[in-house]
């Protein structure tokens, strides 16, 4: 007599499910602890200083130089055309409708990410999360949506941001070249932006945002046992998130251009 | 600190745990469970690593939830309470983890207030000064408030973990081993603390553990663990007097090696 399978498809099939409901229930969790008191606010202030001012100093490098490189990049081929007057309006309608929210949410998934995913899965490991628990602590509410929240809030100022300090590099580069004033940089720059492309940029940073937060909390929140625990979840929490990150562009980049 | 064992209620079941199961996939480490605790006990629970003598407590303290069986706790029944009814529950247990659990990321003194300011509301600067420093005096360790836990030893760390517990004045502790990994000298301390707990607090305790020295010192009684059932309770004379070999060689691995 053949022995009767536990699993109801095979074991890969059913682990993908059993993860994609787990991942749901989590989030799902988020949702209803968020709008549930006691609100954690000194706690949320205090992890928004961590996500927003300590990324600040990358966020700025990464900004400024995306602006210099895309704008030196772009030169070459509009000159051939000879329409190097369009590089303010091409390099801003690049580095506000993708590029600065995508760097963002790149850069914030690999250093918030990593921290988030490796701070939570050694609370996880070393039983301080069970320690919140037993002492009538809700852990999910002090550790996992302060930190969602502060993600979701932060990932968007870093963005705009991250646009500012782009465009200032752009400006510095036309500037050498094309001896453009700032005025004229700046009203060539804007004249090709509408306020879709802002509001869309903003709504793609808050989910991508909402992503990294997420996805490096469930990371750090269910991480195995012992030091590799820790090290998986926060390497999982930094490729997840990166790998959501860029499905989410696609699909929101779909969407916004329907509306156009 | 000698054992005191007068203050002991045996009218008055705190903990009331009746054939409990518990496994992990094809592992069965609890099978079929029964103990009571009384108030103003210290029940220690022996056994090997790996028999699942912190899985009981933790199944105690609703981290873990039982295959089957029932547990009480303060005439509550642990597995069947809704999520707010728990932490009202949890606020009467201390429990100490095995390496402390302490939160890295604060301070001594933050370590302490968390869990107070959190359950406790409208208490004023003073009066939650007033509390960090009297736990902290009862273990010991009141110079070392405004220390990180990286910054304290194995043993200060259990101590601190102690108070922490302490602070929000538990009816029950729960003790997950709370001498491994310590010194000799450092492990006595320790069990003279359980005990000082016990008398000052008049706590009821359970002590997961398998050192026998901590046992003895701190145990009203001793529950045997072997093969996810308890072999054998009483005193530790007659856990001891006894004629099971595995009992035995538990008894003489601790005190001849």
């Amino acid at each position: 007599m053949s022995k009767k399978s536990p699993y109801l498809t095979t074991k890969g099939i059913d682990q993908l499910f059993l993860g994609f409901f787990h991942a749901w229930k989590f989030i799902a969790q988020f949702f209803r602890e968020l709008f549930s008191r006691p609100f954690e606010t000194k706690e949320i202030i205090r992890q928004c200083y961590e996500v927003g001012v300590r990324s600040l100093p990358l966020i700025t490098l990464t900004g400024f130089v995306t602006g210099i490189v895309f704008t030196k990049q772009s030169r070459p081929s509009l000159q051939s055309f000879g329409a190097s007057s369009w590089l303010p309006s091409l390099i801003t309608i690049a580095i506000i409708r993708a590029l600065a929210p995508l760097v963002t949410a790149l850069i914030c998934a690999g250093k918030v990410g990593s921290n988030i995913g490796a701070e939570l899965g050694s609370m996880k490991v070393t039983e301080q999360i069970d320690a919140m628990e037993v002492s009538a602590i809700n852990p999910f509410k002090f550790l996992v949506v302060t930190r969602v929240l502060a993600c979701t809030l932060m990932v968007p100022v870093l963005a705009m941001y991250s646009g500012f300090v782009g465009l200032m590099g752009s400006f510095l580069n036309v500037n050498q070249n094309e001896y453009t004033t700032y005025q004229s940089f700046i009203k060539e720059a804007f004249s090709s932006i509408s306020f879709l492309d802002i509001y869309s940029s903003l709504f793609k940073a808050i989910v991508f945002g909402f992503t990294v937060g997420i996805v490096s909390c469930y990371q750090g929140y269910n991480a195995g046992n012992g030091t590799q625990g820790v090290g998986r979840a926060a390497n999982s929490a930094v490729v997840i998130s990166m790998f959501l990150v860029f499905i989410e562009e696609i699909v929101i980049v779909q969407v916004i251009n329907w509306m156009r | 600190m000698k054992k005191v064992t007068g203050t002991i209620d045996y009218h008055k079941k705190v903990i009331t745990i009746r054939n409990l199961y518990k496994s992990f996939g094809e592992l069965v480490v609890l099978a079929g469970i029964d103990i009571d605790l009384y108030k103003g006990e210290n029940l220690v629970v022996l056994g090997r690593s790996g028999t699942g003598k912190s899985v009981l407590i933790k199944i105690i303290s609703g981290l873990l939830k039982p295959d089957r069986g029932d547990v009480f706790v303060l005439d509550k029944q642990v597995d069947r309470l809704q999520e707010k009814e728990l932490r009202e529950l949890r606020l009467k247990l201390g429990f100490l983890f095995q390496h402390s659990a302490l939160y890295d990321s604060m301070s001594v003194r933050e370590n302490l207030e968390f869990p107070l300011t959190r359950n406790v509301k409208n208490l004023t600067t003073a009066q939650i000064n007033e509390a960090v420093e009297e736990v902290l005096d009862a273990v010991g360790l009141l110079d070392k408030i405004n220390q990180m836990p990286a910054e304290l030893s194995g043993g200060q760390r259990k101590r601190i973990g102690i108070a922490r517990t302490l602070i929000l004045k538990p009816d029950i502790m729960l003790y997950d081993e709370p001498t491994s990994g310590l010194d000799p000298i450092t492990s006595i301390e320790i069990n003279d603390l359980i005990n000082e707990v016990q008398a000052k607090y008049r706590t009821s305790s359970i002590i997961i553990t398998h050192d026998l020295t901590c046992a003895k010192a701190t145990g009203d009684r001793i529950a045997m663990l072997l093969d996810g059932q308890f072999r054998k309770i009483g005193t530790f004379d007659e856990v001891f007097d006894t004629q099971d070999e595995r009992i035995k060689a538990f008894y003489d691995y601790n005190f001849t090696e």
